[in-house]
């Protein structure tokens, strides 16, 4: 579900983020992220423009790609569902910055490539209309309106080889090779 | 417990908390929300075949029966690709063993202590009360795991919950973690294993555990898990008899000196019936106090789900609801969670019960819990219910209101057209 989806190796480098910030608090779940009653679909494009809507009724028709989130603690919290991750990319928002995410909601990120940075300093420190400059890789942000840099705990070796592939696919597209044997096995 | 169970699944003699491992997996789950997703991922990994035809479970429950043409789109893939690489474990709906995931994969045995398992909901930590490591994953995840039955983990810190003590009359496990819920909050073993022990948990019998861990997501949980007793071996020895008699499960015990980032005691009689408020499963009091605060109507009861879905929670409700009425202006709806449950209820009478006394009875869904169908609240519409979430929008209108409460107190508060203890109810008069 994340075809046609920007990949995080594309975001990895340095980037400037001058889009406009949406400022959530703490425990954004996932039911107003992307509310139950759109999981009839799995399209991209069909979920993000029902994302946020329990929770920020404007955010589908304002926000514009390279726009980001900033949010509290527990961002992610409750449900598994993908979607929400989906939608949120497909809305076009390159990063979400939180203090802390929920597990899921982080593994999911991670699979499918939404880039994202666990950072309570910057969580509590950027303010809306803040410009920020990002390197996903080393994990900084530079608050560029209010000259501040913050540090966001930096990934494991292991979730950066994640991000190198593109993703848990690309992983392990590279590490399993699925021949005739599986077949036969079957 | 969690680390033994992730060490032994990823070949290694120990793992210490923060080490990212891959394991492999005895079990993978998925459903008519998250597999669809899952099969683009299963082939765009390379693979052709399923790792395991035996190893994965399949169950319509969320839209279904089906509530649109989009979610029957949904069921057919699922349904198909079920038959195409003819997984074992494919519930059609109405089927035997059929049911909400959670409640089928311990009830039909498909789960056993030692097992390290994944699902593509994030209920799926409902089955560590069979002492087994099971938590909650995306559908990419569940895609890439059905091609190599194999996943990535990071090993999570411990919290230990030491139960002592006896519960009071008429509280249960949701009433236990709906407490530990309050006292922690949702995010308080955010990224953790949730692991109890003490000697409390031997009164805890396995519907109880199950609720339990059901909700350590709740707390921001990775699982929760229970140690293996008398109660999970009579268990097994009930709906998993043949891998009982090969043994064919494992039981993996904590270390006296194990290590906890937190240690809370818990003594079970002071836990009591407990109502959490919209829209947070932390915001969980005392039902007196909730009910003496806030006397308004409510419009629905929802009583069923993954938390509170199995034959042990309908004969409480059949207990306090033979002979009463549902109040005037409240739709109050009893969901089995199983097809098994539904039958054992309809035998046993309850399903009578619950028709005299003014319910509505549906067939085994995930439905009201999430908003899908089968019970959405209108705007302003109040409901307390014995599923796992109260957040806003979660089931119907984002104006509505969910209380989270455990049977009796669902079953009080049909009855009396609020929210209320088993206490205020009217005795019956015998005839």
């Amino acid at each position: 579900m994340s075809e046609n989806l920007v990949q995080p190796s594309q975001t990895q480098a340095n980037c400037l983020l001058s889009g406009k910030l949406y400022c959530y608090g703490d425990n954004v779940d996932t039911d107003v992220i992307i509310p139950a009653r759109y999981l009839n679909t799995t399209d991209p494009a069909e979920l993000a423009r029902h994302c946020m809507e329990d929770l920020d009724a404007d955010f589908a028709a304002t926000v514009k790609p390279g726009d980001f989130i900033v949010a509290g603690q527990n961002f992610g919290s409750g449900s598994s569902r993908e979607h929400a991750p989906v939608a949120i990319k497909a809305s076009g928002i390159a990063l979400v910055i939180a203090a802390s995410f929920s597990r899921i909601f982080f593994r999911n990120a991670i699979n499918m490539g939404l880039p994202i940075l666990e950072c309570p300093e910057a969580a509590a420190g950027i303010r809306p209309g803040d410009n920020l400059k990002v390197n996903l890789t080393e994990g900084w942000i530079e608050n560029l309106s209010q000259h501040t840099r913050y540090q966001a705990a930096p990934f494991p070796e292991f979730i950066r080889r994640l991000m190198a592939a593109d993703g848990l696919v690309g992983y392990v597209r590279g590490k399993y090779s699925f021949g005739p044997a599986e077949e036969a096995k079957a | 417990m969690t680390q033994k169970i992730l060490a032994a699944h990823a070949g290694l003699k120990a793992v210490k908390a923060g080490d990212l491992i891959e394991a492999n997996l005895d079990l993978v789950l998925g459903n008519d929300v998250t597999v669809p997703p899952a099969i683009d991922v299963f082939y765009r990994t390379g693979a052709t075949r399923v790792f395991d035809r035996d190893r994965i479970v399949m169950v319509p429950s969320h839209f279904a029966p089906n509530k649109d043409i989009k979610s029957a789109e949904h069921c057919k893939k699922m349904r198909l690709f079920a038959a195409a690489q003819a997984i074992t474990h494919y519930y059609e709906q109405g089927s035997k063993g059929m049911g909400i995931e959670h409640v089928i994969v311990p009830e039909n045995g498909l789960v056993l202590p030692g097992y390290c398992m994944i699902g593509a909901d994030s209920h799926t930590c409902t089955d560590g009360a069979l002492g087994a490591f099971a938590t909650g994953v995306g559908s990419t995840d569940l895609g890439c795991a059905m091609a190599t039955g194999q996943t990535w983990f990071k090993v999570p810190q411990a919290i230990r919950i030491n139960l002592t003590g006896e519960l009071r009359p008429h509280v249960a496990g949701k009433d236990l973690i709906l407490y530990i819920i309050a006292k922690i909050g949702v995010d308080g073993a955010l990224y953790r294993s949730m692991e109890y022990g003490g000697p409390g948990i031997a009164q805890l019998s396995m519907n109880d555990r199950l609720t339990i861990c059901n909700m350590a997501i709740e707390a921001g949980g990775k699982n929760g898990i229970f140690p293996v007793d008398q109660v999970t071996l009579d268990y097994i020895r009930e709906h998993a008899p043949q891998a009982y008699a090969e043994h064919r499960y494992q039981i993996f015990t904590a270390d006296p000196d194990a290590e906890y980032v937190q240690t809370l005691d818990i003594d079970l009689a002071e836990v009591p019936l407990m109502v959490a408020r919209p829209y947070l499963p932390e915001n969980g009091a005392d039902v007196r106090q909730v009910a003496a605060s806030d006397p308004a109507a409510i419009q629905q009861v929802v009583i069923g789900s993954c938390t509170n879905g199995r034959y042990e929670d309908f004969k409480v409700a059949a207990e306090l609801l033979r002979g009463r009425q549902v109040a005037e202006g409240v739709r109050c709806f009893i969901i089995p969670g199983s097809q098994a449950v539904y039958l054992r209820c309809l035998r046993d009478g309850l399903l009578a019960d619950f028709v005299d006394a003014g319910c509505v009875v549906g067939p085994p869904t995930c439905g009201p819990c999430i908003g899908g169908h089968m019970g959405v609240l209108a705007s302003e519409e109040r409901c307390v219910s014995t599923t796992n979430r109260n957040f806003v929008g979660r089931m119907g209108s984002p104006e509505s209101q969910t209380f989270l409460a455990g049977v009796p107190v669902a079953c009080a508060s049909a009855v009396m057209g609020r929210i209320a203890s088993p206490d205020e109810l009217p005795a019956l008069v015998k005839a």
